[in-house]
């Protein structure tokens, strides 16, 4: 066991315990992290105590089901009840904090009702719950 | 400054836009990275257990070594036994003859190849078997012949060039995945002296049509000799394949011609060549290296002297011993010096298990590759002292699999190519091929083959491959009840059923001998009470061994269920004429020696009875893919 795992593993075991950072907060968490010259490697010891912080100070705590309802509500002013696909796309990949393409295919493979190509965001909501638990 | 204060502030226009997208890529993204490690965790389960299993081969290997050792001692009975196992049979010579003799019904609808073969043929293999059609017994035979005359003529190691401007692409394991070869072909066409492959070895064992994609790459390999560069991978051995499918596979296909083809496979495997060196840069092999890893001595030795993994060299030692009760015994001298002509040396030996079978780590030096029982494991340092040592910059290696189809380690100096996309189950990982060519950085093309034409969500395939990682984990557990159970109640003092997650974290890890998450996986396992505490046989409530007889113990089952691969491979072995039956007295024998070497704790009046019992028409012999097969695990509930 070599103890380390590479920088770009980070994200994913920190959304794996539970935390929601923001890619942005990922990137300085992993400054943290890093060695003093970067390897691409990042060293359990070093990571451990700075996670624990993180969960011990209840950071970058997971979104309620109604702030996510909100935000997708802010998405849709006209109030339709659903996003269409190009709608979706349009914000996920060139706003905020993009998706690469294969992020956008797989939220879509999920997300998107076949027969109207659109979003009915609280079903999509409620059924993602359900997922998880 | 978290999303959920900025959203109280309400920042006006598109900025409002902006900070609802963030929310919902903030939210998106940790939900599919939990799915994700759930989807790494299923897989790290399939590959603990599939390599334990592996390292059950190597201790089945120690067994033969011990049966050869007790040679000496043994009875009349058990040293023909052995005697059948390791001797090759001489009066099969021209078997050839036969294959000329095996005549190709009018009715046959199959490929029909031309020798000698072109690329015509080629492409008349590849429309057969996409119509699923089984190449006649006939041309798989007379394939073999010629590859294997082909074969002998390669060195141990071949050389190739890329420059001036060909491409050359290197695949890894296939496994009888015959989707994913021909995803490739499609993807990048067929083999040509224009476009030139390297397979690195595990061509069969686990998928389906392992002899199709053997017979197009032994066919091609005919065709196009200079351009298809094939690598020997640990599973072209024949006892690998008695456990890991494809002797069935063969025996189901050609229930006339299957014994005869599997002699002659048992051939070409160890004429296969061992590495490929391209362009003097870059190494290809199958598994890995060794501290000791000596290119100049693997490109001299008697490859075809390594029959197999399970087979090691005896020692000049026990061939005194041999010899000498040889003559006491009177008359049959010189064979087990035949025997020693017809194997590697140790070291030799030593060195070609650690290219099949090593897999690089990120822990410098070289150790023993404990979970799979055979090979090394090696660090960058290793890496780099051997590539330097022979002028190389790059090794190209397979051996294990990758989520994403190839991963890159040791500093960009050792890349695994793994070419079976969904290798464990469906959505489990992609497969992947590299392209290389001289003086330009390697490309990597990926893919997965999919069954259904509606492309299923992340999370169906992860609850997919979690269920099937689970429910093997499962059937591990019950064979091991009785051991489990017993460490569990040593650390219950008060007999109530219960321990600490953390007690029962321990004692899985230390009887299951599986390096996995038990923290983790402990949801899935077992259940737990409202004070946290693991109620421990609440995991064995829903799956169970079936039991044939009555009256066996427990233990016995589960020894039974535990070491099934295992006695399947022997008895295989003992059935040297594939019938699928033993008589009672080998079984017995077997067993005897069995129980010692492993030292299983069984009575063997016990065994007897189920001896007795299985033979069901009392004449002496059981049919013992019956008798394993009554020890298979009932999950209650399934619903699958």
């Amino acid at each position: 066991m070599s103890r380390t795992i590479q920088w770009i593993e980070i994200g994913t075991i920190i959304r794996s315990l539970g935390c929601c950072p923001s890619e942005g907060e990922l990137h300085d968490l992993i400054a943290d992290v890093e060695e003093e010259e970067p390897t691409g490697y990042i060293r359990l010891e070093k990571f451990l105590p700075v996670m624990t912080e993180v969960l011990l100070e209840r950071r970058y705590r997971p979104i309620p089901e109604d702030i996510l309802l909100r935000a997708f509500e802010v998405l849709d002013p006209a109030k339709r009840g659903f996003l269409t696909k190009e709608e979706l796309v349009k914000y996920m990949t060139e706003e905020g904090e993009p998706f690469s393409q294969e992020e956008m295919e797989e939220m879509l493979s999920a997300a998107i009702d076949p027969e109207s190509n659109s979003i009915h965001y609280k079903d999509y909501i409620s059924m993602m719950v359900v997922d998880e638990n | 400054m978290g999303c959920g204060s900025s959203i109280a502030k309400k920042p006006r226009g598109s900025d409002k836009a902006i900070r609802a997208a963030m929310i919902i890529q903030n939210w998106y993204r940790s939900y599919s990275a939990r799915l994700k490690v759930r989807q790494r965790y299923a897989l790290t389960i399939f590959q603990s257990i599939e390599y334990a299993n592996e390292q059950g081969q190597m201790q089945l290997s120690s067994f033969f070594t011990f049966m050869l050792e007790n040679y000496a001692k043994a009875n009349e009975k058990e040293r023909e036994l052995v005697t059948r196992i390791f001797r090759n049979d001489p009066q099969e010579k021209d078997r050839e003859d036969y294959v000329k003799m095996i005549n190709v019904p009018e009715s046959y609808n199959g490929p029909r190849l031309q020798f000698p073969l072109t690329f015509t043929d080629i492409d008349l293999l590849i429309e057969g078997f996409k119509q699923q059609k089984i190449l006649h017994a006939h041309y798989v035979l007379a394939v073999l012949f010629e590859a294997k005359k082909v074969l002998m003529q390669m060195p141990n190691v071949s050389h190739i060039k890329t420059f001036p401007s060909r491409e050359i692409t290197v695949c890894g394991d296939l496994h009888g995945k015959l989707d994913d070869l021909f995803l490739i072909f499609y993807k990048n066409g067929l083999p040509s002296e224009e476009n030139p492959y390297v397979f690195n070895g595990d061509f069969v064992d686990r998928g389906k049509n392992s002899i199709e994609i053997l017979m197009i790459l032994l066919v091609t390999l005919l065709v196009y000799p200079n351009d298809l560069h094939l690598n020997r991978g640990n599973h072209e051995d024949f006892l690998m394949n008695l456990r890991y499918g494809f002797t069935k596979e063969i025996m189901t296909k050609y229930k006339l011609y299957g014994g005869k083809i599997l002699k002659i496979l048992e051939e070409v495997y160890t004429w296969l060549p061992i590495a490929t060196v391209v362009d003097n840069e870059i190494l290809i092999l199958h598994g890995g290296l060794s501290e000791s890893t000596d290119l100049n001595l693997l490109h001299r030795i008697e490859r075809q002297k390594m029959k197999s993994v399970l087979i090691p060299p005896i020692s000049p030692d026990e061939e005194d011993m041999i010899d000498s009760r040889k003559n006491k015994g009177g008359g049959r001298k010189g064979r087990t010096s035949v025997i020693l002509s017809e194997q590697l040396l140790q070291h030799e030996w030593e060195q070609l298990v650690d290219i099949l079978w090593s897999d690089p780590r990120g822990k410098r030096g070289c150790y023993p590759n404990k979970s799979r029982g055979g090979g090394c494991y090696f660090g960058p340092d290793v890496t780099s002292k051997i590539l330097n040592k022979y002028h190389l910059k790059l090794l190209v290696r397979s051996h294990e699999c990758k989520p994403d189809g190839y991963e890159i380690c040791h500093d960009g100096k050792v890349i695994t190519v793994f070419s079976a996309s969904n290798y464990y189950e469906e959505g489990s990982n992609r497969g992947a091929y590299i392209k290389l060519r001289h003086c330009m950085a390697p490309r990597f093309i990926q893919y997965q083959v999919t069954k259904s034409t509606c492309p299923r969500t992340l999370y169906q395939r992860v609850n997919t491959i979690e269920g099937s990682a689970i429910r093997m984990l499962k059937e591990r557990m019950i064979a091991r009840k009785t051991d489990l159970v017993r460490t569990f109640e040593a650390h219950d003092h008060t007999k109530s059923g219960k321990v600490s997650l953390g007690q029962w974290a321990f004692s899985m890890e230390s009887v299951m001998e599986l390096n996995l998450p038990w923290r983790s996986l402990s949801a899935h396992l077992v259940n737990t009470d409202k004070d946290g505490k693991i109620n421990y046989m609440s995991s064995f409530e829903d799956v169970l061994i079936q039991k044939p007889v009555k009256e066996v113990q427990s233990s016995i089952i589960e020894t039974l269920c535990r070491y099934r691969s295992d006695l399947k491979i022997i008895f295989n072995v003992i059935d040297t004429d594939h019938s699928g039956l033993i008589s009672v007295e080998e079984f017995r024998d077997m067993w005897k020696l069995f129980k010692t070497h492993y030292s299983v704790h069984i009575d063997d009046s016990q065994v007897d009875e189920l001896a007795n019992k299985m033979d069901l028409n009392k004449d002496g012999s059981i049919d013992f893919n019956e008798f394993l097969k009554a020890f298979h695990v009932v999950h209650k509930f399934d619903t699958k």
